[in-house]
């Protein structure tokens, strides 16, 4: 157990490192769905450019949310400086407190990627319907922000276990 | 907060004054014109689509020629001419532009004209060229390149591929002499030659020559070559020259752009006209106008119209029926927000207009999310510098897009001084980096950093959720009252008052809850007791309640019930505020991450350099990104949670037959509508 006790860093640098990296590839794979829809409006009308880009970035976020997790995990097991004195118990409590957002992170990034595509459809069509249009991608990054509230309570509320 | 009311207008006048009182009309800008009578014997409608058809043929040639000139010379535009709005012109200049109408359509025209005449004379020299290349190889050659032969000779002038000596192809040919070889050019590719042989070769010669792969030049003429040459340069000189003399004609008429820019504008404003004109009611001398007015305008306008023209002049109360147009009255403060509110739905039939109330959390919840002194500053000087310098000019929806960002940047400037977040934490890092302070914070938070106490930010969060869903849910009880459904009032608004507010109390006195928020909260028995006696009562009485547009009781109950599970959707929206939490913590970390990466930069004679370098793009990236954030954020709490109580809109903004060009406005007439 003792010689256990040398990997908690690991898991716990193994949860930041995915929280970062999952969620950041997700929400690039979702920011090229929405370019490549929007290229096609821009082509028809330069005009939407402004409202297009919004759309685009919307699910950009998720990737945002995991470099937050990623940071305050740093932070926390003193990666950024510090001790990194961890025990293999709260090392694995680290992970766990990342996989909201490793997962939530990936999935509502492409969903929520979907709705963007689907909306600049709608702003192709109908440009001056872009306030309701931009609400439906908004709807499904709700569960990304919980996603990463949870890891944020929880990441933080680890650091207080003495285990 | 307030919706203007409205009221039905119709103006009967002569026909001989239409033109006059439709311009004075447009130009006032204050009438909604709707067809709200019927045709018959007397009056009827006439058809004004001949005109639109030219005027739209007109304003579409106008808009060619100006984007055909812009592609020649340059328009000289700064950044921000964006904000600087349309140029003034005076009623004189718009009613002196009737004389130069004519002559602007053919400048226009002739821009098109000329366009064409440059695209088809390089397409010319292009062609030229072409044949240029393909006719140089044979440049030597003094015969034409269709010479068949003489009397008793013939002639085969071609090509053949690769390159050739004389030696090998009099080789080929040496049973047929006599028989005279030139070789015109050779390159790596070909050999062009010319072959004359006697009258009873030529069958042979001709089938060995195609043996060799031997071909025709693509080109024929009966000049030689070298002449041939010379009169495709001078053919392309005279393209070029025409290209040269049309596109200095083009260039001349850069001054000229104003005109079009008017011309555009000009008929665009008679196409409005016509539309209107289309609309109306007439007779042989009589025409009607018939639409909405604002009750505010319309003193002004009966005095002018009646001063001047012979007309009857009638205003009525809208009929319960009508559809009557949405016009806004908010002041400075909450106006920026009326297209937020448009851009969801106009209120209703009914319904009251949210903007003011909804402009306070607007701000407010702005502010949260981007929560950083720093940011809120560039943003609200930004904007403030903008709304300075183009004071006279800005347009209205400009105007109000910059000062909706401005009081935003004002809330984010608050809350960044609350959470004592400027620029992340750049006071402390330049202070530890470069000047050895150890004293840190240097400027310590109003009240708390939310990094060190998420579960204290959370609660705030929702504490802020649940003042505004309940004010929305006051909203409802406002409308109601003024729809007189008191009983109502008591059934969908204080019954759901009562409800969570005695929820939230039961809720604080559990230590589970108390726990996990990290709060103290006391509250004595008595205190609960009541909030579980007034949950029960409430509850109770929205199942009895909120069913009761069903008839049979049983249905009713069953309805009632449904609507008490409407409890779970107040918790989700509450929920839902814990995104002021996530977005505020972004914009704070990620910015102290710019900082920090900054700062490891810092060291060495550079370092300072890097450091502003990575500070200025790492935060402007950030600021852009968490801005957005914000905004959508913003927009969405509005409309589902805050909307999701009591706003259902439908209505219908009041577009008044105005002036709604794109270069150039009439200076009398800006008051409404003719903005765009």
């Amino acid at each position: 157990m003792e010689a256990l006790n040398n990997y908690g860093i690991v898991l716990a640098l193994l949860g930041a490192a995915l929280a970062a990296l999952v969620p950041g590839m997700a929400s690039a794979k979702a920011v090229s769905m929405g370019g490549i829809a929007g290229a096609g409006v821009i082509a028809e009308d330069p005009s939407l450019f402004g409202k297009v880009l919004i759309l685009q970035l919307l699910p950009g976020t998720q990737g945002i949310y995991g470099l937050i997790i990623a940071f305050i995990t740093f932070s926390q097991i003193g990666v950024l400086g510090g001790s990194s004195d961890i025990s293999f118990v709260k090392g694995a409590l680290y992970f766990a407190a990342c996989l909201p957002m490793i997962i939530v992170g990936y999935t509502s990034a492409i969903r929520q990627a979907n709705a963007s595509v689907a909306s600049i459809g709608t702003v192709a069509k109908k440009p001056d319907q872009f306030g309701k249009a931009m609400i439906f991608p908004a709807m499904v990054e709700t569960y990304a922000i919980l996603a990463v509230l949870i890891s944020i309570l929880a990441v933080s509320g680890v650091t207080g276990l003495n285990i | 907060m307030a919706l203007l009311p409205m009221q039905r207008i119709y103006i009967y006048a002569l026909k001989k004054d239409r033109k006059k009182i439709l311009e004075l009309l447009q130009r006032r800008g204050v009438v909604e014109v709707r067809s709200m009578l019927k045709e018959d014997k007397v009056f009827n409608k006439s058809d004004a689509s001949v005109v639109m058809q030219s005027l739209e043929k007109n304003i579409s040639i106008a808009a060619e020629s100006l984007d055909i000139l812009n592609t020649y010379v340059k328009e000289n535009k700064s950044m921000l001419s964006a904000l600087s709005g349309r140029q003034e012109l005076t009623v004189e200049d718009y009613d002196s532009f009737k004389v130069k109408y004519k002559p602007v359509v053919d400048k226009a025209k002739r821009i098109i004209e000329l366009s064409k005449i440059i695209a088809e004379n390089k397409a010319d020299v292009f062609r030229l060229q072409t044949q240029i290349e393909i006719l140089t190889p044979w440049v030597n050659l003094d015969i034409p390149l269709n010479f068949k032969g003489t009397k008793q000779t013939t002639g085969f002038i071609g090509t053949l591929p690769k390159p050739w000596t004389l030696e090998e192809i009099y080789e080929k040919l040496a049973d047929y002499m006599p028989l005279d070889v030139d070789i015109i050019s050779s390159t790596k590719e070909q050999t062009c030659v010319f072959v004359l042989c006697t009258n009873d070769n030529k069958d042979k010669v001709y089938e060995i020559l195609r043996g060799l792969e031997f071909t025709l030049p693509p080109l024929s003429s009966d000049k030689s070559p070298a002449e041939q040459l010379d009169l495709l340069k001078q053919q392309i000189d005279m393209a070029n020259s025409n290209i040269v003399v049309a596109t200095e004609e083009m260039e001349s008429y850069a001054m000229d752009r104003n005109e079009l820019k008017f011309l555009q504008d000009y008929d665009t404003m008679r196409l409005e006209k016509y539309e209107v004109i289309g609309t109306l009611l007439q007779s042989k001398n009589v025409f009607i106008i018939s639409g909405f007015i604002a009750e505010k305008d319309i003193k002004a306008i009966e005095e002018e119209l009646t001063s001047s023209f012979d007309l009857a002049f009638e205003t009525t109360e809208p009929r319960k029926r009508d559809d009557v147009p949405i016009l806004y009255k908010n002041n400075g403060f909450s106006e920026p927000l009326e297209g937020t509110v448009n851009s969801y739905s106009p209120p209703g039939r009914g319904e009251m207009d949210p903007t003011t109330v909804m402009s306070l959390f607007y701000y407010a919840l702005f502010g949260l999310m981007l929560s950083d002194a720093g940011y809120g500053f560039i943003i609200a000087a930004a904007c403030a510098f903008g709304l300075i310098k183009f004071k006279n000019t800005i347009e209205k929806p400009m105007k109000n897009t910059l000062k909706m960002y401005m009081f935003c940047g004002i809330a984010t400037i608050f809350w960044g001084i609350i959470f004592s977040s400027y620029f992340g934490d750049i006071f402390d890092v330049v202070g530890k980096t470069f000047f050895g302070v150890t004293d840190l914070p240097i400027i310590p938070p109003v009240w708390f950093y939310p990094v060190e106490k998420p579960m204290l930010m959370l609660t705030f969060s929702m504490a802020i959720g649940i003042v505004h869903l309940l004010t929305g849910l006051a909203m409802k009880g406002y409308q109601m009252a003024k729809q007189k459904e008191y009983m109502g009032i008591i059934y969908d608004v204080v019954f759901w008052y009562v409800l969570l507010l005695s929820g939230v109390v039961i809720l604080l006195s559990s230590e589970m809850v108390t726990n996990i928020l990290g709060i103290n909260v006391n509250l004595s028995d008595v205190v609960i007791d009541i909030a579980k006696i007034a949950a029960l009562v409430s509850a109770l009485g929205i199942i009895l309640t909120n069913g009761r547009e069903s008839k049979n009781p049983f249905k009713r109950i069953l309805k009632g019930l449904y609507a008490l599970y409407g409890i779970s959707g107040y918790l989700s929206d509450i929920l839902s505020y814990s995104r002021l939490l996530a977005l505020g913590l972004a914009t704070g970390i990620i910015g102290t991450v710019v900082n920090q990466m900054a700062a490891m930069t810092a060291g060495g004679a550079l370092g300072p350099i890097f450091f502003t370098i990575i500070v200025i793009i790492g935060h402007a990236l950030n600021l852009m990104i968490n801005a957005l954030g914000a905004y959508v954020h913003t927009n969405r709490l509005q409309y589902v949670e805050f909307f999701g109580k009591f706003y259902e809109g439908g209505g219908k903004v009041f577009k008044p037959f105005g002036i709604n060009t794109k270069y150039y406005r009439i200076k009398e007439s800006t008051k409404y509508g003719s903005i765009k």
